[in-house]
């Protein structure tokens, strides 16, 4: 009998100490953002999908040397490049990236000396098709250029 | 209008619970044969998210099998990272720096902390109270943004590398690191407050499945599972490997071996983790993050190798047999959870639904983790 009065009176007294709690923190400021009416700044090393990058004249920096295609886990990567008459060096034309099964492990561009490719910081990438993820990064890069 | 179907005093019924079932926390199926509410006895079932991780370890090379391992537990992703670099760094013989691999303890410390705030969140909304999964998943959040900014990624890091890291941290981390101690001890004592103390909880575990030492070890358990009945193993302490020798920590064992000691062994363990990252911040060395004598295509030679590290859900394994090629012979992966889970169809024979579901949430299943 007298136990269970106390586990009533205990079980009332834990009620009241999680209660305030709550209450103390219904009090706090809020730590969310209202996305999408508010988005956070991305960290600088945040891994979005990788990234061509370009040198001054918005020329591509890769030489297609064909490293990162090969180091990549899920083979996302695939390069296109033409070799004009008379040069030694070869030009890309293309450059694709498959993120539908892109990890973000890093290793392209680890593998990459050239400092031609680079994580971007996009984040809002939501569609229903998955075309949308055959991003083709020689057409963004062209785009940006323009 | 329908009329309730009418059992024999005797007869018993199938109840399928997942593989779609917020109690199981994943694709978990159990097939579970009720009287009435109590249960006769369950099978699990698992294979929903088979995704070969072993077949691809044999397929892939060395350096591209190293995000796989983040992708087996998405909630502790950095301990199984570890462990496969500490195993092929110990195959190929290459030296890490100091600094690397504190870093890699306090990341990994930091994960851990961050999975069972996740579990205990999660746990107790099994249990049906649903605040303090806000309040655990605000504290985590805390760490996600830590390692975000460091790893770039928020759960499926891929951060160490044979011989090092990705890159060297800031010191905007370790300020950030040293900030997180005090307020995670804060919040400690405030889930004590709400959750720990609060006697309905209590009542609600105490006594509830109760496992012997024995079971624990015929199954092969681990974690707060196999500490919360009393045996007192934590690879870290009793096959160290990296730095962990330098650290002073206790290891939580509870003896009552029932849901509420697996509960307070996992708490206990957030306290010595926090111990664990402030000793390696103090002592943290400076110099390079990443090996300089380091092999240019990882081969391991000839031979059998294996490597335990306890990650936040138990003792994973990993065992690489090479025939000195660039892909591994055979790959495999000891996962904790994957032993822990079996344990259920024998411990929850007679027990309530609700009670088994509440025991299940003690277990900490992750369930990627067991199918891999
Ligand atoms: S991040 Fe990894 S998976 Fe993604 S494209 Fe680069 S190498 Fe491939
Ligand atoms: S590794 Fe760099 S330079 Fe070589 S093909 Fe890839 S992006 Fe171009």
């Amino acid at each position: 009998m007298i136990a269970y009065f106390s586990d009533i009176y205990h079980g009332l007294i834990s009620l009241l100490v999680g209660m305030g709690i709550t209450f103390r923190e219904f009090i706090k400021p809020p730590v969310t953002v209202a996305y999408p009416y508010e988005t956070l700044t991305m960290c600088a090393r945040y891994r979005g999908h990788i990234e061509l990058l370009a040198d001054d004249e918005g020329n591509p920096n890769c030489v297609v040397c064909g490293l990162c295609e090969r180091a990549c886990p899920s083979e996302c990567i695939s390069i296109t490049s033409v070799k004009p008459e008379g040069s030694k060096k070869k030009v890309l034309t293309g450059y694709t990236l498959d993120f539908t099964r892109c990890s973000l492990c890093g290793s392209c561009v680890e593998s990459c000396n050239f400092s031609a490719i680079a994580f971007s910081r996009e984040y809002n990438l939501a569609s229903s098709r998955k075309e949308d993820f055959h991003i083709d990064l020689f057409k963004r890069l062209e785009e940006k250029k323009r | 209008m329908n009329s309730p179907i009418q059992l024999q005093p005797d007869e018993t019924f199938i109840l399928n619970v997942g593989p779609q079932h917020p109690a199981t926390h994943g694709v978990l199926r159990v097939k579970m044969e009720m009287s009435g509410e109590y249960i006769v006895s369950a099978e699990t079932v698992i294979g929903y998210i088979h995704r070969m991780h072993e077949k691809m370890g044999e397929i892939k090379t060395y350096p591209q099998f190293l995000m796989n391992l983040s992708r087996m537990d998405y909630l502790g992703a950095l301990g199984y990272s570890h462990g496969h670099v500490l195993l092929v760094e110990k195959a190929c013989a290459i030296e890490v720096p100091e600094r690397a691999e504190y870093l890699r303890v306090v990341m990994v410390e930091l994960n851990r902390i961050a999975s069972h705030l996740f579990w205990f969140g999660a746990f107790v909304m099994d249990l049906g109270g649903f605040t303090p999964l806000m309040y655990a998943l605000q504290d985590r959040e805390h760490i996600l943004d830590m390692l975000e900014a460091v790893t770039g990624s928020r759960l499926t890091y891929c951060y160490f590398r044979f011989g090092g890291l990705y890159n060297d941290v800031d010191d905007q981390f370790i300020t950030a690191a040293r900030t997180f101690i005090p307020r995670m001890r804060k919040s400690l004592k405030k889930y004590r407050r709400l959750v720990t103390d609060n006697v309905i909880f209590r009542k609600r575990l105490t006594g509830i499945a109760p496992l012997s030492p024995e079971m624990c070890r015929k199954y092969g358990a681990s974690s707060a599972v196999a500490r919360g009945s009393g045996i007192n193993f934590d690879v870290r302490r009793n096959e160290p490997y990296s730095v962990y020798p330098e650290f002073d920590f206790d290891v939580p064992v509870f003896h009552a071996g029932d849901s509420l000691a697996r509960y307070m062994v996992r708490m206990e363990e957030i306290e010595q983790s926090l111990r664990i990252v402030e000793q390696a911040l103090d002592k943290l060395p400076d110099g390079p993050v990443m090996a300089a004598k380091k092999p240019k295509l990882i081969k391991a030679p000839p031979g059998d190798y294996y490597q335990a590290v306890e990650t936040a859900r138990g003792s994973f394994g990993i065992r690489l047999v090479s025939d000195g090629g660039k892909t591994p012979y055979r790959l495999k992966l000891r996962s904790p959870t994957y032993s822990n889970m079996h344990l259920f169809d024998e411990a929850c024979q007679g027990m309530l639904i609700m009670d088994a579901l509440a025991f299940m949430g003690s277990l900490d299943l992750v369930i990627p983790e067991i199918d891999r």
